[in-house]
């Protein structure tokens, strides 16, 4: 991607611990898309005012958009076909 | 209990400012007593939300500078001109002053002296925090494992740490430090003077065959450029370990 | 209220007259830089605007010959769903109308396309009518890539979002069918006056 406009899944960290309950920067994802699987960390990450898309980084696919919605925060999922934590001592 | 010290690292707290350090005209480390801090590993970082009489919240992520040390979380803030967040934190907060956070956040961009090496850092402008913060721990006390840490900044004046990294450099055995200024130099200066390259990683990371890990932090642009050079020079993807800060210039 | 952060006064406040800012807006002299993915690189000779569906026909121009259409300079206000305002904004556009001109149809709604897979949806009679065009310049300057260069589509009565960037075309449709941020937990419609953000507002 040429352009900068994006962070990571680390900037995300806080809302995913949120969401989940746990840490999950370093949890694996597979993309439903392409196949190919990351950790949340190195997701693609556009902070784009009315929510957040996390992108696959390997062929863009949205996997999962995060709004803050006024009930509370949203994670809508689309392109993450599976997530797995990592596991703890 | 495991579920209390997650929910304990959800909540906001309320910390006290106890220090302040001018690390260059832009740049100033917040020393944070934290009452219930859990503790903390290099690499990680915090949220810091700040709230306006009229209900107004913004929210920001910094760094923290320092490995962990009891209740105390120092986190190195740069002023944004024209930033929300940053000229607060850097010119209005006081010793005395509170400020809201949670964490620590982050399980991924961290490294303890356990999780061994050769460690390779690669820094842009303020991108140096959290690596300081693993050479910090590596220094006080962690270890053997050789670390080379590279440093990209602007100018001598918007270095962070100058005067600590010298000092490393000269007297830590093991610790290797190799700065970039891009745009102005010291006089006298005989070290690098451009933005990082593939070229200069091959002079300066550890080999691909020594399978080092490697942490690159930065602006978006830094990170992706050096990170993709490292796999041009056989590094294995998933020995690097990234965390992008944004757009350049912000 | 719980905890307040000592001399933090969040934004610098902008005087506007009454009446013109939507409830729950504030007014922004910046112009912020926000987009859903990767900001696309079209060259000019590759870009194409094309009206397409529930028509008899689809059609398509090239930048030249969106060029060579009737264009008008328009000042608008813009509303953000995430609550920015910017006053008074210049834009120089061709009108959807020109577009739709030569298009009967009995289709409703539309949905925008944009280069990168952006999607929107309105009623077509909120594209008609002088309430939007293709805008390819922005305060007297060709249109920025990060703003959405170089055309989008520019609805300023609705909130920003329905000004899909990058836009390549017009779908005309019988039935509606949420875009991307309508399918994420916002409006279907997004009218600032009525402060529609959300689903279900």
């Amino acid at each position: 991607m040429t352009s900068d406009n994006h962070v990571d899944g680390n900037a995300m960290g806080g809302f995913l611990m949120d969401a989940f309950g746990r840490e999950m920067t370093d949890a694996r994802g597979g993309c439903a898309s392409c196949g190919s699987e990351h950790v949340m960390a190195e997701l693609v990450v556009y902070r784009s005012g009315p929510g957040d898309v996390l992108r696959c980084p390997s062929c863009t696919a949205v996997l999962m958009v995060a709004t803050p919605l006024p009930s509370g925060p949203r994670i809508y999922f689309s392109s993450l076909r599976w997530l797995a934590p990592k596991e703890r001592a | 209990m495991a579920r209390a010290a997650v929910r304990g690292r959800l909540t906001w707290q309320v910390a006290d400012l106890v220090d302040r350090i001018d690390e260059t005209p832009q740049v100033r480390s917040l020393v944070l007593d934290v009452p219930d801090w859990p503790g903390h590993q290099p690499g990680q970082h915090v949220d810091v939300r700040l709230t306006a009489d009229d209900g107004y919240q913004a929210e920001r992520s910094y760094s923290i500078a320092t490995p962990a040390d009891d209740n105390r979380v120092t986190i190195t803030v740069e002023r944004i001109d024209d930033g929300e967040v940053s000229p607060y934190l850097v010119d209005e907060l006081h010793v005395g002053d509170k400020l809201e956070l949670r964490g620590p956040i982050g399980g991924y961009f961290v490294w303890q002296p356990g999780d061994g090496g050769p460690l390779f850092l690669a820094a842009g402008g303020s991108g140096l925090v959290p690596l300081m913060a693993m050479v910090r721990a590596r220094i006080g006390g962690g270890g053997h494992v050789p670390v080379r840490l590279l440093v990209s900044s602007r100018s001598p004046d918007e270095a962070i740490y100058a005067g600590e990294l010298g000092t490393i450099a000269t007297d830590q055995a093991g610790v290797e430090v190799i700065q970039t200024f891009t745009r102005a130099q010291p006089p006298g200066w005989t070290g690098y003077r451009r933005r990082v390259d593939r070229e200069m990683l091959a002079e300066v990371a550890w080999p691909a065959t020594d399978r080092p890990r490697c942490y690159v932090c930065g602006p978006t642009g830094f990170v992706e450029a050096v990170a993709n050079s490292l796999v041009e020079l056989g590094h294995k993807p998933q020995d690097i370990r990234t965390e992008r800060f944004g757009p350049t210039g912000g | 209220m719980g905890f307040i952060s000592r001399g933090f006064r969040g934004r610098p406040k902008v005087e506007a007259e009454a009446g013109r800012v939507p409830p729950g807006q504030y007014v922004t002299r910046d112009f912020p830089v926000l987009s859903a993915g990767p900001t696309p690189n079209i060259p000019l000779d590759k870009w194409r605007f094309t009206v397409s569906g529930q028509v008899d026909k689809p059609l398509a121009w090239s930048w030249q010959e969106l060029m060579a259409l009737p264009a008008e300079d328009v000042t608008v206000d813009i509303h953000c769903v995430t609550k920015w305002t910017k006053l008074d904004t210049a834009w120089k556009g061709v009108s959807v109308d020109t577009l739709l001109k030569d298009v009967p149809t009995a289709a409703e709604f539309v949905m925008a396309h944009s280069y990168g897979g952006y999607t929107t949806n309105l009623p077509l009679e909120d594209v008609t009518g002088g309430k939007a065009w293709v805008a390819y310049a922005f305060g007297g300057e060709p249109l920025e890539p990060e703003h959405g260069g170089p055309a989008r589509l520019l609805v300023p009565h609705l909130y920003f979002w329905k000004s899909a960037k990058w836009v390549s075309g017009l779908e005309l449709r019988d039935e509606d069918e949420p875009g991307f941020w309508e399918g994420y937990g916002y409006n279907n419609y997004g009218d600032p006056w009525r402060e529609q953000r959300y689903a279900g507002d």
